[in-house]
């Protein structure tokens, strides 16, 4: 278990000091995977730093299993970082060096024999996938298969925490789904505990188990994913969840409805099923859903046709099968 | 060609020349190496955005490289010839040449390994340190092996620089190609010998860059 305890960090600069992270109380239990989500500059990148202290916060502890590591010796914290893995945005992989050499590296530094660091990194480049690009260099390789061997690297000595430090951000859209369920999976198979930091939202609702929400250095909501998600209660979180639509403003004078799905079942076909039987050709303006789990979440703006009767019909229908909506201006 | 020409070349003079330029630039290089690598990564990593920074560590062996690297060679060699005496034993010779190149050329070092060392991308050093290697391992197993390409374009242009260096040298103390177009072409008005000694280090200078930056470009496994 990880817990963060009035964790505060000030940066002295001669411009004056900044304060990027303030009071974090955070717990992230053993097994979970814990997201961290916030714009760019609001002290994410900071706190999972602190986490392994390669920042050390100005106040407060960080209790990795029950030992406050910002009180222990150099000797022992690099110890505790060797049970902490982590992933970047850059990758961040040894350019001389070869992948399997790579995966090698913290095995190197623990101290275990050459043999047997090769044989383990070989079971690791299997697990990502890349056993044929052992002898290839970081150069030769794809953003993913960087980010693969990074993993790989990170989990080489048999960490219990993985730290991602926006570790999707350089991937493209499919490359990014890859790396989630890779991460997926090693938190189910490995039992690895997961903390994602990521400034996007998909990647916190395709993988993560918690999310805390973090917004000017400090921690603005956390909680379940999908509580979060359903009911934003922070203005940060509603406008990382609910982007707002600027397609209002083009169909004026037209009526307009917002649906809220909040846990639907999601194979419903309920834009068919209201147009069948309200008989109102609606227009979709934007929608944003979601499945998790087998539910529906998010938002559907609807544009009505003129006259009060259909947007009567459709609110009926709306009404009969229990969907929230309201109305727009 | 002039009978001094003839001469020289007939009684292995040349040739001797040749090989003395050759000894002592490699031989002052590898030393200064020695000397001016851990004083080069001293200064990376004590600096402000070095993985341990010592401010007073810095300033101090910062200012003691400067002092050294802002004395014209020349200068510092006559200043040296003393001190030479004291430390090999004798003020002539390519002992002593090798000994004040040495000098000049540590520094000159220190500050090329500095800025290779530097040269190093930051993320991979934070990688490390998050790996729990502690800063001596950081600097064996990262810094070095990352920065190795640069540092051996580095050393290809410090000896090029000790090659010049050395012509100097060999007016007063020691031997090698420059002595001879010194003594030889410049003294007695031989203007040929001058310029065979001027293309034989030409020739030299182009041997080392070529083969060093092939040395550098095999090593360098970012480019590929």
């Amino acid at each position: 278990m990880i817990q963060l305890k009035n964790l505060t960090k000030t940066f002295h600069t001669p411009a004056g000091d900044i304060c990027a992270l303030k009071n974090i109380d955070l717990t992230v239990n053993d097994g979970e995977i814990f997201g961290i989500i916030g714009l760019s500059g609001a002290g994410k990148s900071t706190l999972v730093r602190c986490i392994n202290l390669l920042e050390r916060p100005t106040e407060g502890c960080v209790i990795i299993d029950g030992e406050d590591i910002t009180k222990v010796p150099q000797k022992r914290l690099l110890e505790v970082r060797r049970s902490i893995g982590m992933i970047f945005q850059g990758f961040n992989l040894l350019a001389q060096r070869n992948v399997i050499s790579n995966i090698c590296y913290p095995l190197e530094i623990a101290g275990v024999k050459k043999a047997e660091a090769r044989a383990r990194a070989a079971e690791l480049l299997e697990l990502v996938g890349l056993s044929d690009r052992a002898k290839a260099y970081p150069a030769q390789l794809s953003g993913g298969q960087k980010q693969r061997v990074a993993i790989a690297r990170a989990l080489a000595t048999n960490p219990k925490y993985l730290l991602c430090d926006e570790a999707t951000s350089a991937l493209d859209p499919n490359t990014t789904q890859s790396i989630l369920s890779l991460l997926k999976q090693i938190n189910r198979d490995m039992g690895v505990t997961i903390i994602v930091i990521t400034h996007e939202m998909k990647v916190i609702d395709s993988i993560c188990d918690r999310v805390a929400v973090i917004d000017k250095s400090m921690i603005a909501e956390c909680g379940k994913v999908s509580d979060v998600f359903v009911n934003p209660k922070s203005d940060i979180a509603r406008e990382l969840i609910l982007p707002k639509t600027k397609v209002t403003e083009r169909v004026e004078g037209k009526k307009m409805l917002r649906i809220i799905f909040d846990g639907e079942e999601s194979k419903m076909p309920v834009i068919s099923n209201l147009v069948i039987s309200s008989g109102v050709a609606v227009n979709i303006m934007f929608a944003d859903t979601k499945d998790i789990d087998g539910k529906a979440y998010g938002q559907m703006l609807l544009q009505i046709p003129d006259g009060d009767r259909c947007l009567e019909r459709v609110v009926a229908y709306l009404d009969s099968i229990n969907l929230k909506y309201s109305e727009e201006v | 060609m002039s009978d001094m020409l003839i001469k020289l070349w007939n009684e292995g003079v040349l040739v001797l020349g040749i090989w003395e330029t050759i000894y002592m630039v490699f031989i002052s290089t590898a030393i200064a190496y020695v000397l001016g690598l851990p004083v080069g990564i001293l200064l990376s990593v004590t600096s402000d955005d070095g993985i341990c920074p010592i401010k007073a560590v810095n300033k101090v062996v910062g200012i003691a490289v400067n002092i050294l690297r802002s004395i014209p060679f020349v200068i510092l060699m006559v200043a040296l010839l003393p001190a030479a005496k004291l430390f090999v034993g004798t003020s002539m010779g390519n002992r002593a040449m090798i000994f004040t190149l040495v000098v000049a050329a540590a520094p000159y070092i220190a500050r090329m390994v500095e800025s290779s060392i530097k040269e190093v991308d930051k993320g991979v050093i934070e990688a490390a340190q998050a790996m729990g290697t502690s800063s001596f391992g950081i600097i064996r197993k990262v810094l070095i092996p990352e920065a190795a390409p640069s540092l051996i374009v580095g050393a290809v242009i410090s000896t090029v620089t000790i090659l010049g260096y050395s012509a100097m040298a060999g007016t007063i103390a020691g031997g090698g190609l420059g002595k001879i177009a010194i003594i030889f072409g410049y003294q007695r008005s031989e203007y040929d010998i001058i310029w065979i000694c001027m293309l034989l280090t030409i020739v030299i200078v182009e041997i080392i860059q070529e083969v060093g930056m092939r040395i550098a470009l095999k090593t360098d496994k970012r480019i590929k």
